[in-house]
């Protein structure tokens, strides 16, 4: 008796530790990027440096706009939203509701693989397929373009749109829908007027997490948009958040590097606002 | 009474189950038809045949006839969703939609077609009144139906099902999930309900069946063993299985 109250507290206090280990890292990583990102605004200014439309860190005369890259990650974002979303809700609709048990576990897994693919892998693709495609078919000079990494990044979207609206579809209880179908409606019908309503905050939610993958993502979109600081244009080379800091960081110096950090700050304010959306939208689907 | 529907060796299979055998069933209109029998013996099976839902599990098999106004409703051209607003079904467990009262009422009508903001008003108040649950919810139509008891839920239920002016109503063990008030509220509502509606239920309770029903039908391991006058069924049943059934000695 004693030796198992003994044992169990062991265990609880080892998860504590463990729990406090991890809320140590993200303290630590707040602080950190407060502490590293404040002083480069100070300097800087903080209406000059969100609004200044001109990054040129290395020149004579350097300038620390970030206005190109802010634009340029929520356009980029918004584009791959508009383009996954749809199809990413209409797969999980499909998936979740429509197709034969064979079918949907092929694609079950296939989604899984898709979600399994390293970034690097997709840039990859993108830049030897995606990039030169767009340059012979819209005929510009360089292909490279924020429509790349639209494209790209609607892509890497996918699987956890698809898998998050799937399994708040499957959540759905079946009594919804016989009800539906008993009086007469279709298995369409029940689907969007009953189903779809009854899972929103879940697609939601779904909706939510692509957002913060693709505002998140660097590797892929560095190598199909040609990170070039300019005002974003949907075929120019553009720059996102993620990508100045890890294109510039490794050879940065003073001002420049503080900069850097406060590029990181605003990003992860990009971040912690989405996880703020997502939470209340969780929330909201569990009462 | 004319008839309104007839099975005629009606066999069905869960795969390699068979869960129902060689049944022949006449169900006479604007009366109450009641099915019993020991659980797993086929009730709510059979029930589901009646109005096609069984066709939504991919293992079913069906074989036989299940004839309404005239017309076997297996018949590939029948359309069976507009056979299913015709047959109406109130489930086990209470299950409105999670959306408002008025929403509720409405979804069968507007799925059907109607828009009108005039006519919707009104199939909403007079299903609500024939449910006779119109005075406890007038005034929060507009409130989720999920916050209602469990038997006003059921009336809701009801309720939506008469919105899409169904010929039968066909009910699902619909009070074992509901306190005695509530089970007799809803007995009393099917007694009303069959003034203009034709009413078959399966209850696992007999002094239910005994209470409302005209007609009662005993099932067994999926066989219909005897079907009869209510009255008839329970004080001089022909059947040695339906008498031990009837009077406890199993089930
Ligand atoms: N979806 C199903 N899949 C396979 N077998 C089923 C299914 N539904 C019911 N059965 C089987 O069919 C028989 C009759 O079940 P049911 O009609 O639910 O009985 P009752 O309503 O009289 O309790 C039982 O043996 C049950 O196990
Ligand atoms: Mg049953």
């Amino acid at each position: 008796m004693k030796k198992n109250k003994i044992v169990e507290r062991a265990v609880h206090g080892v998860f504590l530790i463990l729990g406090l280990l991890t809320l140590g890292c993200v303290l630590l990583i707040t602080v950190y990027l407060i502490i590293s990102g404040i002083p480069a605004i100070k300097e800087i200014g903080l209406f000059d440096f969100l609004f200044g439309t001109r990054w040129a860190s290395t020149a004579e005369e350097p300038s620390y706009g970030i206005l190109p890259f802010i634009l340029t990650s929520i356009y980029g974002t918004a584009g791959a939203i508009v383009i996954g979303v749809p199809i990413g809700f209409f797969s999980a609709v499909y998936l979740s509701k429509f197709a034969a048990p064979k079918i949907k576990g092929f694609m079950e897994n296939a989604v899984s693989l898709l979600a399994g693919i390293p970034s690097v892998v997709y840039g990859l693709v993108g830049m030897l397929v995606l990039v030169p495609g767009i340059r012979t078919l819209f005929d510009i000079p360089d292909g490279a373009s924020l429509a790349a990494a639209i494209i790209v990044l609607a892509i890497m979207i996918l699987p956890s749109i698809i898998k998050v609206s799937m399994t708040a579809l499957e959540a759905v209880p079946k009594e919804y829908e016989d009800a539906s179908l008993a009086l007469g409606a279709t298995p369409v019908e029940t689907c969007f007027r009953v189903s779809v309503p009854a899972a929103k905050s879940g697609i939601a939610a779904a909706v939510v997490l692509g957002v913060g993958r693709a505002i998140g993502e660097a590797m892929a979109v560095m190598m199909v948009s040609g990170n070039v600081p300019n005002m974003p244009s949907l075929f120019q080379s553009v720059r996102f958040l993620t990508t100045a800091v890890a294109s510039e960081m490794s050879y940065s110096s003073g001002l420049q590097q503080q900069a850097l950090f406060s590029i990181a700050l605003v990003l992860f304010l990009f971040i912690m606002l989405i996880n703020a959306v997502l939470n209340f939208f969780l929330k909201k689907e569990n009462c | 009474m004319s008839d309104i529907m007839t099975a005629k060796d009606l066999n069905l299979w869960y795969d390699k189950t068979h869960a129902l055998k060689n049944v022949n069933i006449t169900i006479p209109e604007k009366s109450i038809t009641a099915f019993i029998g020991p659980s797993g013996c086929g009730k709510s099976t059979f029930l589901k045949t009646l109005n096609r839902m069984n066709d939504l599990i991919p293992i079913v098999k069906i074989t036989g006839e299940v004839c309404y106004n005239g017309q076997n409703i297996y018949d590939s051209s029948v359309d069976v969703n507009e056979l299913r607003r015709e047959i109406g079904m109130v489930f086990q467990k209470p299950n409105p939609f999670p959306m408002s009262i008025y929403d509720n009422i409405a979804y069968g009508p507007r799925t059907h077609g109607i828009k009108s903001k005039v006519k919707l008003d009104e199939i909403v108040e007079q299903s609500l009144r024939d449910a006779a649950i119109w005075d406890e919810v007038k005034d929060r139509l507009k409130k989720n139906a999920l916050g209602m008891s469990g038997g006003q839920q059921q009336r809701l239920c009801i309720a939506r099902a008469l919105a899409v002016k169904p010929k039968i109503l066909l009910m699902d063990e619909p009070t074992s999930a509901l306190d005695p008030i509530s089970t007799s509220r809803i007995e009393e509502l099917a007694i009303e309900l069959k003034k203009s509606y034709t009413i078959v239920i399966v209850t696992h309770n007999m002094q239910q069946a005994v209470r409302i029903s005209d007609n009662t039908a005993f099932f067994l391991l999926g066989e219909l063993i005897e079907y009869g006058e209510t009255e008839k069924l329970f004080s001089q049943p022909t059947d040695k299985r339906t008498e031990d059934y009837i009077t406890g000695r199993f089930g």
